[in-house]
């Protein structure tokens, strides 16, 4: 089903600029290690005179979960949102450095940012379904608004992305209500299944769970692990319990730098930095 | 430390104040419609709605006189203003709200807050120059476009505090789903303001609706109906807020009884656009 889908999608010239950076030779092409799915290469983000984040050097594994933790105004957030240019839009944000994906600098100019978010989805901390949509118009948003009228498609992806979302079981029966209507938790796994529906290669998620009850926290946790084999996640958590249970990799960020990366168990049983051992057990943060 | 009395009393009397505050605002409004009515409704007759003006002389001798060429005047002005000013008001509203970091953006708003506290007759004359000297005669055209300038701020401005009350959020969520800019503005974050860009709008309809002094020397005002309904937007038409004056200081006093009846059907129409837009952006939850 989901070849179907692609080719239903590359039937639009819209996407296929995706390869626009494909034509343009090597300067804006790495040779890519099929392990790495993103990389970020001294990047490095200013709120005017205010650094976020400071030459961060990170890469991200192919389905793989990897969990950014650190105590609040570490920079977690500031590096998950340069990940997918949302700094775009930020007024006096500057990004600078470089952050692959699949061998491209996402920010070289010949990189559309709209492209580029569209193979990066995002979740964000509080549940945003669109607030006019049904639970189906919000689901295939992303299709739909480009253009894509194919009804049998649509829903199809509409199934498809509710049910990875883990939530087709909740609301199959009323496809057709206003998505603000469901519970918190329920709107969280909508805009989960919004973002999986145009079938991004890596999923962002910032605090997705910090605004919703311990059931539906589990629920999400669950999630992440059965989507991880279809999509790369990066996840920033304030809970690290969390992180230790859902993640691969975790990197520890600390006033806006990167003080620590690895595999989650190495990071958790025995960090190689003092702050990031005086982080996890609690001493500060 | 007060006792829940006085504390009671002390609520009563606040809530008093507001109460008589509200009855004050509402007062002038009731004041004003009873009057008008009680003057007015003896000349609402069929001939009113049916007949057009003509020379004072049918007044005087009682032959059929009424205002159906200034109520289509109005209606063909009004509506040729709200035609040219809603597309542009919305367009710099969005402008104003969604590109903030646009360099154009501190221009129009200083242009667009320095339109909204010109004098509306200046506003007259602007048409006059721009549509009334190139054509050679006064027109419906003219005054709508006057009209147009009365509107134009006020949209403009409704529109943009409209969009800015929708959160950030929406507009990141869908980005996220890679959707362009445009699209986004236009899919999600206008339905959701619909309610206030419909208000935005109806309040600088009445605003306009109600305003003669740029009507002056565009419409120009007429007795008569035109051969043809072109001459409503091509040649002198007459406008409510206009003839209501000029029955006013005639010195016949059929015609005075005749501009009582006027302000009725100006405030009906004005009362009536509200009805009608509330009802089409009725909440459907």
């Amino acid at each position: 089903m989901l070849q179907k889908i692609s080719s239903g999608i590359s039937e639009m010239s819209y996407f296929n600029s995706a390869s626009a950076g494909e034509s343009t030779g090597l300067k804006n092409k790495i040779p890519s290690d099929p392990l790495l799915r993103m990389e970020t290469r001294d990047l490095t983000v200013k709120y005017g005179s205010v650094t976020g984040v400071k030459n961060i050097t990170l890469p991200v594994y192919s389905n793989k979960v990897l969990a950014l933790i650190g105590p609040s105004g570490c920079g977690k957030t500031t590096y998950l949102r340069a990940l997918n240019r949302m700094h775009d839009l930020t007024r006096g944000a500057v990004v600078s450095g470089e952050v692959w994906l699949d061998g491209h600098n996402i920010y070289h100019s010949d990189m559309n940012p709209v492209i580029v978010r569209r193979r990066i989805g995002m979740v964000f901390q509080k549940p945003t379904p669109f607030p006019t949509m049904s639970i189906y118009d919000n689901v295939v948003a992303g299709l739909k608004l480009v253009g894509i009228r194919n009804k049998k498609l649509l829903n199809d992806v509409c199934e498809r992305a509710l049910r990875q979302a883990a939530l087709f079981e909740e609301v199959k029966d009323r496809l057709k209500d206003p998505g603000a209507s469901l519970s918190g938790g329920q709107q969280q796994r909508l805009s989960i299944a919004r973002a999986l529906a145009v079938d991004p290669e890596v999923l962002l998620m910032d605090e997705p769970t910090s605004s919703l009850d311990p059931q539906s926290t589990n629920r999400i946790e669950e999630l992440i692990h059965t989507l991880k084999k279809q999509v790369t996640i990066v996840i920033v958590t304030h809970n690290m319990q969390q992180a230790a249970r859902i993640s691969d990799h975790t990197a520890f960020f600390y006033m806006g730098d990167l003080v620590e990366t690895g595999p989650t168990q190495s990071i958790f049983t025995k960090p190689k930095e003092s702050r990031t051992e005086e982080y996890i057990t609690g001493r500060f943060g | 430390m007060k006792t829940l009395l006085q504390r009671n009393i002390r609520d009563r009397f606040m809530e008093g104040l507001l109460v008589f505050s509200t009855i004050i605002v509402l007062l002038p409004l009731l004041i004003i419609m009873i009057h008008v009515i009680i003057h007015g409704i003896h000349a609402l007759t069929w001939d009113f709605f049916t007949q057009e003006l003509g020379s004072p002389s049918r007044a005087v001798q009682g032959r059929p006189t009424g205002l159906i060429h200034t109520i289509l005047g109005t209606i063909v002005v009004d509506t040729l203003a709200l035609a040219i000013a809603m597309p542009i008001g919305i367009g710099a509203g969005i402008m104003l709200s969604e590109f903030p970091d646009h360099k154009l953006n501190p221009t129009l708003r200083i242009m667009n807050d320095t339109l909204n506290g010109m004098p509306a007759i200046l506003k007259g004359l602007m048409a006059f120059v721009l549509i009334v000297k190139p054509m050679g005669t006064f027109s419906g055209l003219a005054g709508g476009v006057a009209l147009a300038f009365v509107m134009l701020p006020i949209i403009a401005r409704s529109t943009e505090s409209a969009l800015m009350s929708i959160p950030w959020s929406i507009r990141e969520a869908g980005l996220a789903i890679g959707l362009p800019r445009w699209r986004v503005v236009l899919s999600t974050v206008m339905p959701a303001a619909k309610f206030g860009l419909v208000t935005g709008i109806l309040i600088a309809f009445a605003r306009a609706a109600g305003e003669a002094a740029p009507l002056l020397f565009t419409s120009f005002g007429n007795n008569y109906l035109p051969n043809h309904w072109s001459g409503l937007i091509l040649g002198p038409v007459d406008t409510l807020p206009q003839r209501l004056y000029s029955l006013a200081i005639s010195p016949y006093s059929h015609w005075h009884s005749m501009g009582w009846a006027a302000a009725i059907v100006l405030f009906a129409l004005i009362i009536l656009t509200f009805v009608a837009a509330r009802f089409l952006t009725r909440k459907k939850i």
